[in-house]
C-alpha cells in the first residue's frame, strides 16, 4: 500500500510545489503506515534520492516519451497503470496548472474522489476527510472522500516543506499508455520571473499608480525584498501591466506569507484572490478604503512618497 | 459544428458567505444568483462568437440542478444560444456532476464543449477534466484562446511562466479562463427571444456522489489593522521583521 506523491516539474525543473506535495503525502504515509512514493513524469533536473529529505521513502521515475506528453490524458493514462502497480491508496497532487490538467482526469478514470485545493492533513477518525479552500478564500469546507482510492490536489503555499529526511530509493519504470490526441505547435513563454503562485512576498499595485510609468518604484520594491509583481484587474484592464500579473476572483488566487497591496482599493473581488496571504500590508492614501479592514499592518499615506521610503527602509534591514 | 456549453448557478461574487444547519449547509438567505462568471463571461460568451461567425453552429447550454435554475438558464440563453437543458438533480458532488452532463454529451453528438475554468463557490477546477475522463474525450484545461480552423480546435492553454498553442481534432472539452472573451450585457431582444428558446428538463441517471461535505468553517477573524505614520516606515519594516517575522 502507498501514497503517491505525482511531482510538479516544468521544464524538468522541480518546483516548490512539489517540496510542499512532498512533504504532505510523506506525512499522510505516515499517519496511514503506508509507503510515500514520488513520481516523476519524464526527466527531471537533480539527484531525484535526494528528494528522500521532504519524508518520502521511494520515487519512481516514469520514463518513456509519454511520461513527458503534453496531453494530460496520456500522462493520467500513465498514472492510472501506476496506482495499480504501486497499491496507491491515495495520490497527492499540486493544485498546479498540471495538477489541475491531470487529477480530474485520473478521478474519472479510477472513478476515485477528488479534493481539490486542500489545505491540510485529512482526519481519518469520521471516514477520510479533507479540509480545502471554497469560496474563493472566504471559507473551508471539510469534504469526506468515500471511494477507496482517493486524489488530493492541495493548494501552493499551504503545507510546511519537511528537512532532514534520508535519501529515498529511486526505480525507474516504463509503463505504456494510450497515444496523445493534443499537438503543440507554439510554446511562448513569457518570462522566467518568479512564479505568482509560488512567491513568498508579493508585491501588488493598482489604478492608485495613476499609470503605468509610475511602476518602476513598485518594482524596485519587489526587487529588494525578492518579491513577485501582481496587480488589480483594472490595471490589468487597463493594459497597464499584463493579464498574469492579475490577482482576484478572475485573475489568480494567491497565498503569500507577505502580500503588500499599494494604492488598491480592496473590493470583495480582489480579496477574493488574496485573503489566504498570511500577511497583508496595505498603502493607501484613503483611510476608508475596504482594504484596511482585510490588512494586518496599514498605512494611510500617498504611494508616492511610502514606497520609495518603504524600499529604502527594507535595503536598510538587509544592509544592501 | 454542435457546441455544448457547461454553466453552473453560484452565489454573487459579493454574497455574504454565512453557513446553518450546525454549519453543514450554505447560508442562501438574501443570497444573488448568478451565473458562474468563468461559464458566462468565457465560455459562453467565446461560444457565440463563434456562432456569429460560423451561423451554422448549433450552440447548447446544459446545466445540473433543480428548478431554481431556470432563471439562470433563461439569463444564459438570453446572452445568446439555441436551447437549453437542464438535468434535474441537485447535485452533490463535481463527479456526480460531471457524470450526468457526459451522459447528456455522450448522446448529443458535440463537437466542442465548454466549460469555465472553476466555479466561484466550490473552486474545484474539476468538471471539464472529468467529463473527458469519463467520456475518454482530450483534455484542454485553462485555455485563454479558442479558435476553429478546417474542423480543428485551435486552442492557447496557460503554462507555467507562459502559454503554448495546442491543436486537437474534435470532439474535445474546453476549460475556459480570462482572455478567451470578454464580459457581454443581454440586449432586450435576446431577453425576449430567450423566453421561448426551448429549456427541457432531463431526468438525471443514478451515480452516487464519490465525496461529501460533512462541514463549513468561516477562517478566523483578522486581529484588526495595526496603523502606522506614513512618515514611520522604518516602523514597519521593524514590525514585519520582528513582530510579523515575514521580512
Amino acid at each position: 500500500m502507498s501514497v503517491l506523491i505525482i511531482i510538479d516539474a516544468a521544464e524538468g525543473s522541480i518546483k516548490k510545489s512539489a517540496f510542499e506535495a512532498l512533504s504532505y503525502g510523506a506525512d499522510l504515509a505516515a499517519q496511514l503506515g503506508v509507503t510515500a512514493t514520488g513520481v516523476a513524469l519524464g526527466k527531471t533536473e537533480g539527484d531525484l534520492s535526494a528528494l528522500g529529505q521532504y519524508g518520502v521513502n521511494k520515487i519512481v521515475q516514469v520514463n518513456g516519451d509519454q511520461a513527458r506528453s503534453d496531453d494530460p490524458s496520456v500522462l493520467a493514462s500513465l498514472l492510472t497503470a501506476l496506482v495499480t502497480r504501486e497499491q496507491a491508496t491515495v495520490v497527492v497532487f499540486s493544485h498546479s496548472l498540471a495538477g489541475k490538467a491531470i487529477a480530474p482526469l485520473l478521478s474519472a478514470k479510477c472513478k476515485a474522489g477528488l479534493v481539490t485545493g486542500a489545505v491540510g492533513l485529512p482526519t481519518t477518525e469520521n471516514g477520510f476527510v479533507v479540509k480545502r479552500s471554497v469560496f474563493s478564500g472566504k471559507a473551508f469546507a471539510h469534504v469526506r472522500i468515500d471511494s477507496a482510492l482517493k486524489l488530493i490536489s492541495i493548494n501552493p503555499n499551504s503545507y510546511k516543506i519537511n528537512t532532514g529526511g534520508s535519501a529515498a530509493t529511486v526505480e525507474s519504470v516504463l509503463l505504456t499508455a494510450a497515444a496523445p490526441r493534443i499537438t503543440i505547435t507554439k510554446k511562448q513563454k513569457s518570462s522566467n520571473e518568479l512564479l505568482l503562485t509560488e512567491a513568498e512576498t508579493v508585491v501588488s499595485a493598482g489604478r492608485g499608480m495613476k499609470g503605468p510609468e509610475n511602476w518602476g518604484m513598485i518594482e524596485e520594491l519587489a526587487n529588494v525584498m525578492g518579491a513577485a509583481t501582481a496587480c488589480s484587474r483594472p490595471v490589468a484592464d487597463a493594459h497597464w501591466r499584463p493579464h498574469n500579473e492579475h490577482v482576484g476572483q478572475t485573475g489568480i488566487a494567491i497565498a503569500p506569507t507577505l502580500y503588500i497591496a499599494i494604492g488598491i482599493s480592496g473590493a470583495i473581488q480582489h480579496l477574493a484572490g488574496v485573503n489566504r496571504s498570511k500577511v497583508i500590508v496595505v498603502i493607501n492614501k484613503d483611510p476608508e478604503a475596504p482594504f484596511f479592514k482585510a490588512a494586518d499592518y496599514g498605512i494611510v499615506g500617498d504611494a508616492f512618497e511610502v514606497v520609495p521610503a518603504f524600499t529604502a527602509a527594507v535595503k536598510k534591514l538587509k544592509g544592501v | 459544428m454542435k457546441i455544448l456549453v457547461c454553466i453552473s448557478k453560484t452565489p454573487d461574487t459579493t454574497a455574504k458567505i454565512a453557513f446553518t444547519d450546525n454549519n453543514t449547509k450554505f447560508d442562501t438567505a438574501g443570497v444573488q444568483w448568478i451565473i458562474n462568471p468563468y461559464d458566462e463571461w468565457y465560455a459562453l460568451v467565446r461560444a457565440i462568437e463563434i456562432k456569429e461567425s460560423k451561423p451554422d453552429t448549433v450552440l447548447h447550454l446544459a446545466t445540473v440542478g433543480v428548478a431554481d435554475a431556470d432563471p439562470i438558464i433563461r439569463k444564459a440563453l438570453a446572452l445568446g444560444g439555441d436551447e437549453a437543458f437542464r438535468i434535474n438533480l441537485d447535485g452533490a458532488d463535481s463527479f456526480q456532476v460531471a457524470f450526468q452532463l457526459a451522459q447528456l454529451i455522450a448522446k448529443g453528438g458535440y463537437d466542442l464543449i465548454l466549460t469555465g475554468k472553476e466555479t466561484i463557490d466550490f473552486n474545484g477546477s474539476s468538471l471539464g477534466g472529468l467529463i473527458a475522463g469519463i467520456n475518454d474525450l482530450p483534455y484542454i484545461s485553462l485555455a485563454t484562446k479558442l479558435d476553429i480552423a478546417d474542423a480543428k480546435a485551435i486552442v492557447t492553454r496557460e503554462i507555467e511562466g507562459g502559454e503554448e498553442v495546442c491543436e486537437v481534432n474534435f470532439p474535445v472539452v474546453v476549460s475556459a479562463q480570462k482572455g478567451m472573451a470578454e464580459a457581454r450585457i443581454p440586449n432586450m431582444r435576446g431577453i425576449m427571444a430567450a423566453r421561448t428558446k426551448p429549456l427541457t428538463v432531463v431526468e438525471p441517471v443514478t451515480q452516487e456522489p464519490l465525496t461529501s461535505v460533512t462541514a463549513f468553517e468561516l477562517p478566523p477573524a483578522k486581529a484588526g489593522v495595526k496603523l502606522i505614520a506614513p512618515d514611520q516606515v522604518e516602523e514597519l519594516v521593524r514590525l514585519l521583521n520582528q513582530e510579523a517575522k515575514v521580512l
